[in-house]
């Protein structure tokens, strides 16, 4: 099984520090690290390999702990535990800091762009998660709402691939949902089931369904049912991989373009899993393991990331401060 | 989280326990050729000077920790410690936990793999302080916080 998932290349991105997560630019010609070195790195393809095409050290004053592009490309947003979030435009490879979003009480755990552009996420151990409008022409940022549903530290938000639709993660080891209801934010969904810290969550294409990754050591996957009444979600699990991680899952990637979900774990392995076709409608939903890398980093795998445009192109991350770069090729048989 | 010299003291008098001796050298160890394995004492031999935040006593001294409950596999790359507050109620535990974490993060190897983890069953919030020492997250965030490292530091540094 291992050859299903081959290293093309690996660079030491965040020397002497850990690499926490990685983000594809749209078109996938650019990939940003950040870590715990305070940096945001910026990489391009260099013949066979990849190399450091700018460095951003001059915007935050501790650990960057998530970094996501704009649907447009131009913009770079940046999530550090110095309780700040920093809005980079991009002029080639020169990156200057336009905007700097203040007011989360302590740290800041992630940042997304809505796939229209015009919103901005951001979350943080203060509980809440921070909806702010984007005035593009001005290049201002203005908070529309706090939405305080969770109980506990967020780690992770990310918007549905085509709506505006919120999706986060918690330590209180639930999914919530967020969408506006009459110039308002409300939480709309709670999905309830893993017993531990859920670290990330990433949306399937079609945004019907969603996977979420936990320190539960399972992967849970999340349809929008049918039976909804009205305008409120109804979410259920629809299937629950356990078994495979020796450690707490630290993110989840769906592909757009093949579907394929990628895992970064704990027990320093990067994993791919492959959903099963289903015989006859309405069997269960499942997925196998297709890929599984043991050792892809010399600790914890912190970030996986699909590349956008090129299928079975896939980045991961981890606290060696190693980005590596695989070719995943679908086991055939599955 | 309080540092030192926030009185009144939680806990008074504390039971106080006597000191392990020198761990022996075995002959296999002397001999230069031969792989040494990280084992259970060696791992205790780290922690067991570490300070109480509130007595000027150890770790060890006031049976927090012990070497039975300290477990390696050096083969697999883990290393788990269980620790016991002197009283379920102490509000230290979390303090006292990142102190063990922090000492054996700078102390071994980074391949290791590190689970602090309260004595099952002596301490009222075991399963919140398990869940926060656990979470490397919040760990990197709170050794980031200048005044807490220094309090952790306080606590790793021996006695003269």
């Amino acid at each position: 099984m291992p050859e299903a998932l081959s290293l093309l290349c690996r660079v030491s991105a965040h020397p002497e520090s850990r690499c926490w997560a990685l983000a594809w630019s749209p078109s996938g010609t650019l990939l940003a690290s950040c870590g715990g070195d305070r940096t945001v790195r910026i990489w391009g393809r260099d013949g066979p390999g990849w190399s450091c095409r700018a460095v951003l050290a001059d915007g935050h004053q501790r650990t960057v702990r998530r970094v996501a592009w704009s649907p447009c490309g131009h913009y770079l947003a940046s999530a550090s535990f110095d309780g700040t979030t920093c809005v980079w435009k991009r002029q080639e490879n020169d990156f200057e800091v336009v905007a700097t979003l203040e007011g989360h009480e302590n740290e800041v755990k992630s940042v997304a762009w809505a796939p229209s552009g015009s919103l901005l996420a951001t979350c943080s151990r203060d509980k809440s998660v921070w909806v702010w409008e984007v005035d593009d022409e001005e290049q201002e940022f203005e908070c529309v709402s706090v939405l305080s549903a969770h109980t506990q530290d967020v780690k992770h938000v990310v918007w549905h691939p085509s709506q505006e639709l919120l999706a986060s993660a918690s330590y209180d080891d639930t999914v919530r949902l967020y969408r506006e209801d009459d110039d308002d934010w409300v939480c709309c969904a709670t999905l309830e089931g893993h017993t531990s810290t859920v670290w990330a969550v990433a949306w399937e294409r079609s945004g019907q369904r969603l996977v979420s990754c936990s320190d539960d050591r399972t992967l849970r996957v999340w349809e929008r049912s049918e039976s909804g009444s009205g305008t409120e979600h109804s979410w259920k699990c629809v299937c629950t991989l356990s078994g495979y991680h020796g450690r707490s899952i630290y993110d989840v990637a769906w592909c757009h373009l093949t579907g394929a979900v990628a895992t970064a774990c704990g027990d320093d392995a990067v994993r791919v899993f492959e959903e099963v076709a289903a015989v006859a409608p309405g069997d269960a939903v499942t997925f196998s393991l297709a890929a599984h890398v043991p050792r892809a980093h010399a600790q914890d795998a912190n970030g996986v990331a699909w590349h956008p445009r090129e299928p079975g192109l896939l980045a991961s991350c981890g606290d060696d401060g190693d980005i590596a770069f695989w070719h995943y090729q679908r086991p055939e048989g599955l | 989280m309080v540092g030192p010299g926030a009185a009144p003291l939680e806990n008074a008098n504390p039971l106080i326990y006597r000191r392990s001796g020198e761990r022996p050298v075995t002959a296999r160890e002397e001999d230069d050729e031969l792989p040494d394995a990280i084992d259970d004492r060696e791992i205790f031999d780290l922690i067991r000077s570490i300070n109480d935040p509130e007595h000027p006593l150890t770790l060890e001294e006031l049976n927090v920790v012990e070497q039975v409950r300290v477990k390696v596999n050096d083969a697999e790359s883990t290393v788990s410690v269980e620790f016991t507050p002197t009283i379920p109620h102490c509000s230290m535990a979390t303090l006292i936990g990142l102190s063990i974490k922090v000492k054996l993060l700078r102390s071994l190897p980074d391949r290791f793999k590190l689970d602090v983890h309260i004595t099952p069953g002596t301490h009222a919030s075991e399963h919140a302080v398990n869940k926060q020492l656990a979470d490397k997250e919040r760990v990197a965030a709170a050794l980031e916080n200048s005044h807490l490292l220094e309090v952790v530091n306080q606590c790793l540094t021996a006695r003269s």
